[in-house]
């Protein structure tokens, strides 16, 4: 039995102060400690990208990470957006678009696109595509994600 | 004035939820006290179990159990067929050999369970592996399907003469006097290889046994919750009523998730009870590719005899199908594969055999497309050959041997997956191939822009083919409307959903009906304890089947509540109208009754009721079709090649489908989309590679493709025909499954257009820039 190493993290804006084993996944600390289990856990190996969260701000797969890795450090999950009463824009854009089905990848690519969006406003079609290309999707085939990213950037311009 | 949302775009009811991470999933249900499932899995392929030392693991701080075969004794026996024998079909051979929940003498297949860890988390029951010991003894796995059958092979199931599992022949007319009489007669050998569903959410279950209450509740990513709460409450000694299975939100299913009496749903509910805690199980990513089912290769000997002109007279197609280690799933996938050889054309001499054999290799069941994709690919390439044999465009020939749409419905002859004889109930072939054709201006195209860009130097080339999709299969389905005190409607249907909208499609059938907008309507699917009486969401079957289950119970709740509105209100009932939740008197809308108040009225808690009346607004229905509907549609796909680095780029993708009576465009959109992506992956991406060990090479996702956004092209292209179905009220078809189907023949037609310096003939599928190197290679040394 491994000793427990105590931790602080941020997460969306709130300090955690947690024991923890050093082998705790990341993923695993934020869906089962923590109870936000809208980051979903496709592979554990880093290629689905299900797992997105920010790491101070970048995008990062935390099932390759450890909770004691985050030490620290500040961690954005998809609880940090929208609401179901209130979703902000670019989640609207993927309900008009239909840019989900199952929902499984979704918070993975909404947590992959939303810095990507702040940094490239107004993005190219082969961007959002690249932008996207280490979330798997295999319900919708990107296309719809992609008209969805388009309008969120149209609506996120309009707002400022 | 009345809300109509049949037939519109609307965005899905279910989306908020999903969007912010606030909908439930398998892995995020939490019990207290619950204990964690790992399952110690086999590296063999095929072995003998000499012992298994578990004594170490149960000493491992944290570990609670540890079971294996021996532990569950007259428990532990082989599961039943989840898919009868096709005893329908004379002279049918089948061997069944079932999923066993443990492997007790024997493993075989590489990932096949041998012990169940039962641990306070799942790290833990992990770590417990490498406390058990093995003793196996390495036998020879049995690979190769044509190997497989011959005298002398390794058995896999030692008490069969053969690794034959099952031999199936079938006909339509005489192809040996047709091919007498034919110009010309073409044979291929074609090799197709499928692969794994990869849903994004692996599968899972948790199980709850309430000692004291003796109810056990089970979540479970399953697309078949009710023969799912049947064998669990059978083989527990439970009554129906004591097994409730709920189906949370799923991550995707294609197929693989319909499986049942596997080693989790099987032995975790007894552990449960052994230990009167909740017991969770979530497979990881390597656990699905190695033991959850998928689809493995088929083998095809095939044959098409015609004329001079063009007509198909006779087809031949004698094949063999892998069906991996077991049988469990009966003849579904190689039965779709028979029926589906035949496509949109009107071949009036036709043999099919199909040797199904085992293997050491994971276990058979549908994936997306459901063997449909291979008998379309065979007669897709034959066809293409033909074209080429008679230097024929491949749409003509295709063109010219289209059942004409005076000729439904159209009885092939042949006995498909649901043991009647396949017929096709409507279509309009020769339209969808026409507006494909128009949709990407297909002769200016052939004609003008590819030659141009030949002319510059890139190698690019078009396919052009059609499919059809049975869907919509039988037995049959059933749904619960029923509307509450506070004008609140509930949809009940005992399929579960796995992402494909049910949520907003249902509702949007229902209430058609009732006049009622859509965010009063509660749609449940899945939950036993709700609705228990149904087959499960499989073959492109939820809209139409359930779907008019559905709106045979919406329409008996609209004729009671008109019934019940006139009554009070005094009026003839051709004088109510149901329109934003309330009945209406046409013409004085100051004299209306909610419908929550008619359901009120319908269930008086005093006084005496009118014999014959059942209570409240509420109303049970079932819909089980005579024959499948079936879909149909037409695909063009340009791709360019670079002939050095064998990259293929898909430029253009268009698909014009049929799909009868479409609830909801916007949804539609997204099925065909979906199964589009997974289309291109058995195309040129996604294979199961077994080695002769029968050791699986690439059971992660770095090593097995699934399509990325950069891989897809950049606008799919759609179009649709609507042929109404005749089979049901509201004419539908199923479309889940579509793009998945003819998507692999399409990217090799386009191919061999794009490179014809190297007459590729390409008669293997998938391919992938490595094996389309050597295609190149070995086209280039045949030349010289």
């Amino acid at each position: 039995m491994s000793q427990l190493k105590a931790i602080k993290v941020t997460v969306n804006g709130v300090g955690y102060e947690r024991e923890v084993e050093p082998r705790l996944l990341l993923s695993d600390f934020l869906r089962h400690d923590l109870g936000l289990t809208g980051t979903h856990v496709g592979c554990e190996h880093g290629v689905c990208g299900a797992c997105t969260i920010l790491f101070d701000g970048e995008p990062t797969r935390s099932c390759l990470m450890f909770a004691v890795q985050a030490n620290g450090h500040q961690v954005t999950t998809i609880e940090s957006l929208g609401t179901p009463d209130k979703l902000n824009p670019l989640q609207e854009a993927f309900q008009e678009k239909h840019a989900l089905q199952c929902g499984y990848c979704t918070p993975g690519m909404l947590m992959a696109l939303t810095p990507f969006l702040e940094k490239t406003p107004d993005p190219s079609e082969e961007e959002i595509r690249e932008a996207i290309s280490g979330n798997l999707c295999r319900c919708t085939g990107y296309e719809n994600i992609i008209e969805a990213v388009k309008l969120a950037a149209e609506k996120m311009a309009a707002r400022r | 004035m009345a809300n109509h949302v049949f037939g519109k775009r609307i965005a899905r009811l279910e989306d908020p939820r999903l969007l912010t991470g606030q909908a439930q999933f398998i892995d995020d249900i939490t019990l207290p006290d619950m204990l964690h499932a790992a399952f110690f899995r086999s590296d063999y392929a095929h072995a003998r179990i000499k012992s298994i030392d578990v004594s170490a693991a149960l000493k491992r701080p944290g570990v609670v159990a540890v079971y294996t075969a021996k532990d569950f004794g007259d428990f532990w026996k082989p599961g039943p067929l989840q898919v009868p024998p096709p005893g329908a079909i004379p002279g049918a051979v089948f061997n069944a050999r079932t999923l066993v929940p443990i492997a007790k003498d024997k493993v075989r297949f590489s990932g096949e369970a041998i012990a169940v860890v039962i641990a306070t988390d799942r790290y833990i029951a992990e770590d417990a592996f490498a406390d058990i010991f093995v003793d196996l003894e390495p036998l020879d796995a049995v690979t190769d399907l044509e190997k497989a059958l011959q005298p002398g092979s390794t058995l896999v199931h030692e008490d069969l003469p053969s690794n034959l599992a099952a031999n199936v022949k079938q006909q339509r007319g005489n192809y040996e006097e047709a091919k007498a009489k034919a110009d010309f007669v073409i044979s291929k050998r074609i090799h197709i290889d499928r692969g794994a569903g990869g849903a994004m959410e692996n599968r899972g279950i948790v199980i709850e046994w309430n000692e004291r209450a003796q109810m056990m509740t089970i979540w479970a990513t399953t697309q078949a919750p009710i023969p799912l709460r049947n064998s669990i409450a059978a083989r527990l000694g439970l009554s129906d009523s004591q097994v409730r299975v709920i189906t949370p939100m799923i991550g995707g299913g294609f197929g693989p998730k319909i499986m049942t009496s596997q080693a989790d749903d099987v032995l975790l509910p007894i552990v449960a009870m052994w230990l009167k805690r909740p017991i969770k199980w979530i497979e990881d990513r390597r656990e699905n590719f190695l033991s959850t089912t998928s689809e493995r290769d088929q083998l095809h000997d095939s044959e098409i005899a015609f004329t001079k002109e063009g007509r198909i007279l006779g087809v031949k197609d004698v094949f063999y199908h892998n069906t991996g280690a077991y049988d469990p799933y009966g003849m579904t996938v190689p039965l779709n594969t028979q029926t589906h050889v035949l496509g949109s054309y009107d071949i009036l001499n036709y043999y099919t055999e199909v040797r199904m054999v085992f293997t050491n290799k994971m276990v058979v069941t549908p994936v997306r497309g459901a063997g449909r994709t291979y008998g379309v690919f065979v007669m897709e390439r034959l066809l293409d050959a033909a074209a080429h044999k008679l230097g024929m465009d491949p749409s003509v020939i295709r063109e010219k041997n289209f059942i004409r749409p005076d000729q439904y419905p159209y009885r092939t002859g042949i006995t498909g997956q649901d043991f009647v004889e396949n017929v096709l109930d409507s279509g309009n072939y020769p339209e969808t191939m026409r507006k494909v054709k128009e949709m990407v201006g297909y002769d200016r195209l052939v004609k003008e822009e590819l030659p141009k860009l030949r002319a510059q130097g890139k190698h690019v080339g078009v396919g052009i083919v059609s499919f059809v999709e049975g869907t919509a299969v039988g037995p049959y389905e059933g749904a619960k409307v029923s509307i509450d005190a506070g004008g609140k409607m509930l949809v009940a249907t005992g399929i579960s959903s796995q992402g494909q909208g049910h949520f907003t499609v249902f509702a949007q059938i229902a209430a058609e009906q009732v006049g009622m907008s859509l965010e009063n309507v509660r749609v449940v699917t899945g939950d036993t304890g709700i609705f228990h009486w149904g087959a499960g969401t499989f073959a492109s079957r939820g809209a139409a089947v359930a779907g008019s289950a559905v709106h045979k119970a919406a329409v008996m709740i609209r004729e009671k509540a008109i019934k019940l509105a006139a009554r009070y209100m005094q009026v003839a009932e051709d004088q109510i109208e149901l329109t934003g939740g309330k009945a209406v008197v046409k013409g004085d809308p100051s004299k209306f009754m909610t419908l929550g108040d008619l359901a009120v009225k319908s269930n008086p808690m005093r006084g005496v009721v009118e014999p014959g009346v059942e209570p409240g607004l509420e109303a049970t229905a079932y819909y089980g079709p005579p024959y499948g509907a079936t879909g149909q549609g037409a695909q063009v796909m340009v791709v360019e090649v670079d002939p050095d680095t064998c990259e293929v780029k898909i430029k253009r993708l268009a698909l014009v489908h049929d799909c009868g009576t479409v609830i909801n465009p916007l949804l539609l959109e997204g099925q065909v989309h979906g199964a589009l992506s997974l289309g291109i992956g058995n195309a040129f991406y996604e294979q199961m590679v077994y080695d002769e060990n029968g050791q699986l090479l690439n059971a992660s996702l770095m090593d097995y493709l699934l399509p990325m956004a950069t891989d897809m092209p950049a606008k799919m292209e759609l179009g649709h025909v609507e042929t109404p179905s005749p089979l049901n009220p509201l004419g539908m078809k199923g479309v889940g499954e579509s793009g998945a189907i003819p998507t692999p023949a399409c990217f090799m037609q386009a191919l061999e257009s794009a490179l014809p310096e190297y007459a590729l003939d390409i008669m293997d599928a998938p391919l992938s820039p490595s094996k389309l190197f050597h295609l190149i290679k070995a086209a280039k040394a045949a030349s010289h």
